[in-house]
């Protein structure tokens, strides 16, 4: 989702509908049923294409787009594409967003989601590749990585020098290796959407999200992505806001470890 | 130390006065205005009950008087944003769990209109 982080009320939701598309809405259409969720906030230079990719390739998955409620004709150019649009009432940033999308994916009964961001950056190309990976091995979650195998990525100093740090610190928390926990392209199976629906991080979640996993003694796996530059719009995480970020994930990170739940492992329906 | 217990009092007198006219106003409801409305009357009596404030001071083991009032006045205050922080976290969670279900719920009239 591409910034700025205002905290706009939908006034007068009505008045921005475009198009209308699909009829009755989304429904898993059967066992092992998918659904592929775009958080998005401000896109519309990027989410008509990103749709439209997701489209040709993943023929016939529903896609979901949850709309931040933007300040621009994100909504109208997500019903255009043909998307099924969730448009949240004000501002709730990039964790409630998704956590919307999380939550009307388990309620409609889906089997797997997979999280594509708006802005053109995930190759929607690898979906299939992800899917498979969470049917196949049985992971909770199945995260895109840039860095899983050397596909030349490259992204900026600053990132990578945090990137490298993240890993260090989750290296002893996770008991494996995460090469890339920045990663916004993931899927998740049932019971992690379970355990996502009551509990997501609001802010950066990503990393959190890995440990909030953890929490459960849940399992990921990496499968190596192409990532693209963005198409359109910037991203939240500015120059000044990556100390900010910093310091929060890490504070989030120690407050899910102190939560560990492993020793005492709860089933998901009793809490 | 006279003028120090006095700009206490006349402090805590108005932090009195507009706690309870907000309230009037609706401004804050009463709930929330407890926590304000006693820090107040906690400051006011100790600025005002001399003993009071020499009593604290002897049993914190504090070098002087007006230490042990800025401290107290400190105390309260940190205590009370403590408090509000606790309770802007919940409103905070139940505001994006609510605005989560609205969204939910509006999808599925929607998707039952189309039908």
């Amino acid at each position: 989702m591409s910034s700025p982080g205002g905290s706009g009320t939908r006034a007068n939701g009505r008045a921005k509908n475009g198009p209308r598309t699909g009829r009755g809405g989304i429904r898993p259409t059967g066992p092992g049923a998918f659904l592929v969720i775009i958080p998005a906030y401000n896109e519309q230079g990027a989410l008509a294409e990103v749709v439209a990719s997701v489209n040709a390739h993943v023929p016939g998955a529903p896609v979901l787009v949850i709309d931040d409620c933007s300040e621009d004709s994100t909504l109208d150019v997500a019903r255009r594409a043909g998307a099924e649009v969730l448009a949240l009432p004000h501002h709730l940033g990039l964790g409630g967003c998704v956590q919307a999308g999380y939550k009307l994916a388990y309620e409609l009964g889906f089997e797997y989601v997979i999280r594509v961001d708006g802005d053109g950056q995930h190759d929607p190309a690898d979906i299939p590749r992800i899917l498979d990976k969470l049917k196949t091995s049985g992971c909770e979650m199945v995260i895109g990585s840039r860095f899983a195998e050397d596909n030349g990525a490259r992204t900026g100093a600053a990132r990578s020098l945090g990137i490298r740090f993240f890993r260090m610190v989750l290296r002893p928390i996770l008991g494996k290796p995460v090469h890339d926990p920045t990663s916004g392209f993931v899927g998740v199976n049932r019971r992690a959407l379970d355990l996502f629906s009551r509990s997501f991080p609001l802010e950066y979640p990503e990393i959190e999200a890995l440990v909030v996993l953890q929490r459960k003694r849940f399992r990921f796996e990496e499968v190596p992505c192409r990532m693209r530059p963005r198409m359109a719009g910037r991203s939240s995480i500015t120059a000044l806001k990556s100390l900010y970020y910093i310091v929060h994930v890490l504070l989030g990170v120690f407050i899910n470890v102190l939560r560990f739940e492993g020793r005492r492992r709860v089933p998901p329906n009793e809490e | 130390m006279d003028r120090l217990l006095n700009v206490t009092t006349v402090l805590s007198a108005l932090l009195l006065v507009i706690v309870l006219v907000s309230v009037r106003r609706a401004h804050i409801r009463p709930e929330y205005s407890v926590t304000w409305l006693f820090a107040a009357a906690a400051m006011l009596v100790l600025s005002r009950v001399r003993p009071l404030l020499e009593v604290l001071r002897r049993l914190s083991g504090l070098p002087d008087t007006p230490l042990t009032l800025f401290l107290i006045g400190a105390g309260v205050f940190l205590i009370m944003v403590f408090r509000f922080s606790v309770i802007l976290s919940h409103l905070r969670d139940d505001n994006i769990a609510l605005a989560q279900r609205v969204a939910i719920l509006e999808y599925h009239v929607r998707s039952q209109r189309e039908i």
